[in-house]
């Protein structure tokens, strides 16, 4: 009896590990197939632009409104900590800087896989259970190229654009709250912020951030809905884990970028 | 018209014969084996229903045909070649040459009826957009829904669905269509509609059709040939007048519909007696 409770035990153990590496090894495959077919999204362009308006333009409405409202926070809350030191001349550099450098790309990336990234994965994921993707095979178009390729590409353009803009509204979010209500002087509000933002090693580095984000938020998405199960309850599944896969790997990789990216900080 | 493109041909497939299927074995997993041994012919221009209950392998059959799945054992031979042998560019040369129907019609939802059709069309050749919509309007003409092209799937009604689909299963005049319950829930109306359609279309085109389907009234309605399959297996074949007289009880049970027979009522389970109150021993 105990020994067959034991052997069921490494039966299920032995059968899980088996499966995530089915899993691991259908992911690599998979990566290796979306580079291989990343030329065609631009042969197909008009599908990868359509793909940018899905994914961008569609998700303006979520990322200008929590970017200014982000900003505005911002200010309220640096203003109060800044007054105390008697800095509050230095708000500009530190609204533009934690955006910049840090929310935009951070909050614009989570915003992103939450409104974009799980709409390409049901989509997808709908197509296969409605068999979508198997009439394509079968009709010798690949899948790949025709529909996985060009929503990769659409989210990697998509999201660093995204991302400048959710930092460029919460700039303006902070001016009207720093200058327009609290009455910072905007002279040193702008001034100071132009003299302490470096392109190179802030935007530059917020960029690479965006463009990283965008591409594990698009990978993951793509791939979660290629990979759902034909059914509700698998395309559900699916969804869901692309918000928190995609979630989780946003702030680790936010992590592990801001320790190569800036480390004269101190780290 | 379509350019048609023909892969190396096979010597251990005849070229005369549309499909056939030799010994071919096929499970998703070493335990449960899906088919076991299927030798099947199909030959040009014929219409051939492979009919068995839910869950018999009979998908399984269309899917190793269009070279989606691969046979573990046996050959699987279209058009005069292996598909289990070919790589991937001649299998999609040859998927240019099979249309195939899928059961609830797979339509792509974001696209018009018209776009549907235009869509192997635009994928595979160089033609002109006028061209286009006209080829598209004769395909939609013949189905009977030229009337319909700019609709979108979701305003089309199930026969509806399923007639679409099937003008873009001949969209580029494929030598062999492939059927996967295309009669699976349609009112009686749209079910003669599209099962007359398969028929002339087979006929009117010469090319050659495998309806894959549990319909068994239909079938012998239009059918050259019927292949039962259960478990895996071929356990009967003929002629509609052959299955209409078949004293087989399996066909039997098949065609008048009886709840027990050869395919049991009950899922297999222990004993009865073995189940139920087994807390009194």
């Amino acid at each position: 009896m105990f020994a067959d409770t034991i052997a069921g035990a490494l039966r299920r153990v032995g059968a899980a590990t088996l499966d995530s590496l089915a899993r691991l090894g259908f992911a690599a495959r998979f990566s290796v197939a979306i580079v291989m077919h990343l030329p065609g999204a631009f042969r197909r362009l008009s599908l990868t632009l359509r793909e940018i308006y899905f994914e961008g333009v569609l998700s303006l409405v979520i990322i200008l409104v929590s970017g200014l409202f982000v900003g505005m926070v911002l200010a309220l809350q640096g203003y109060d900590v800044l007054t105390r030191y008697g800095a509050n001349e230095s708000l500009g550099i530190l609204v533009a800087l934690s955006l910049v450098r840090e929310l935009g790309p951070v909050v614009a990336g989570l915003l992103f896989a939450s409104r974009a990234g799980s709409a390409v994965t049901a989509e997808i994921g709908l197509m296969k259970t409605t068999e979508q993707l198997s009439a394509m095979e079968m009709m010798a178009v690949d899948p790949l190229a025709r529909v996985v390729a060009p929503r990769f590409v659409g989210g990697i353009i998509s999201m660093p654009l995204l991302a400048s803009l959710f930092s460029t509204l919460g700039i303006f979010g902070a001016y009207l709250v720093g200058v327009r209500l609290i009455g910072i002087d905007a002279g040193s509000f702008w001034g100071n912020m132009q003299a302490a933002v470096d392109f190179r090693y802030d935007i530059l580095n917020g960029f690479i951030k965006s463009v990283v984000f965008g591409i594990a938020v698009s990978a993951i998405a793509v791939f979660e809905g290629y990979n759902a199960r034909p059914t509700a309850e698998g395309v559900s599944s699916a969804t869901t884990r692309t918000v928190v896969a995609s979630s989780l790997s946003i702030l680790a990789l936010d992590f592990v970028l801001t320790v190569f990216m800036f480390r004269g900080v101190g780290v | 018209m379509p350019v048609v493109e023909t892969a190396a041909v096979s010597p251990t497939c005849p070229t005369e014969i549309a499909v056939r299927l030799t010994g071919v074995t096929f499970g998703y997993d070493r335990a449960r084996p899906v088919l076991r041994g299927i030798d099947m012919t199909v030959p040009r221009g014929r219409l051939v229903a492979i009919m068995g209950g839910s869950g018999c392998g009979k998908t399984t059959i269309l899917r190793l045909i269009g070279g989606q799945l691969r046979a573990q054992t046996g050959t699987v031979c279209v058009a005069g070649e292996d598909v289990g042998a070919l790589d991937r560019e001649a299998l999609f040369a040859l998927r240019r040459r099979i249309g195939m129907l899928f059961q609830f019609g797979a339509l792509f939802t974001d696209m018009s009826v018209f776009e549907n059709i235009a869509f192997p069309l635009r994928e595979h050749t160089e033609l002109q957009e006028e061209l286009i919509r006209d080829l598209v309007l004769m395909k939609l003409n013949a189905v009977g829904l030229r009337g319909a092209a700019q609709l979108y799937p979701s305003e089309l009604s199930g026969g509806m669905s399923r007639r679409v689909a099937l003008a873009r299963a001949i969209a580029l005049d494929p030598m062999l269509v492939m059927y996967d319950e295309p009669f699976a829930g349609l009112d009686p109306i749209s079910l003669g509609i599209v099962g007359q359609l398969v028929r002339r279309l087979n006929d009117a085109l010469g090319i050659t059709s495998i309806v894959v389907t549990h319909d068994i009234y239909e079938s012998l309605k239009i059918v050259d040939y019927i292949y039962f399959v259960s478990e895996g297996r071929i356990i009967a074949q003929g002629t509609p007048d052959e299955v209409r007289a078949s004293h087989d009880p399996f066909v039997r049970q098949f065609v008048d519909g009886q709840p027990d027979g050869p395919v049991p009522f009950h899922y297999p389970a222990k004993a009865i007696g073995r189940e139920f109150a087994s807390h009194v021993r």
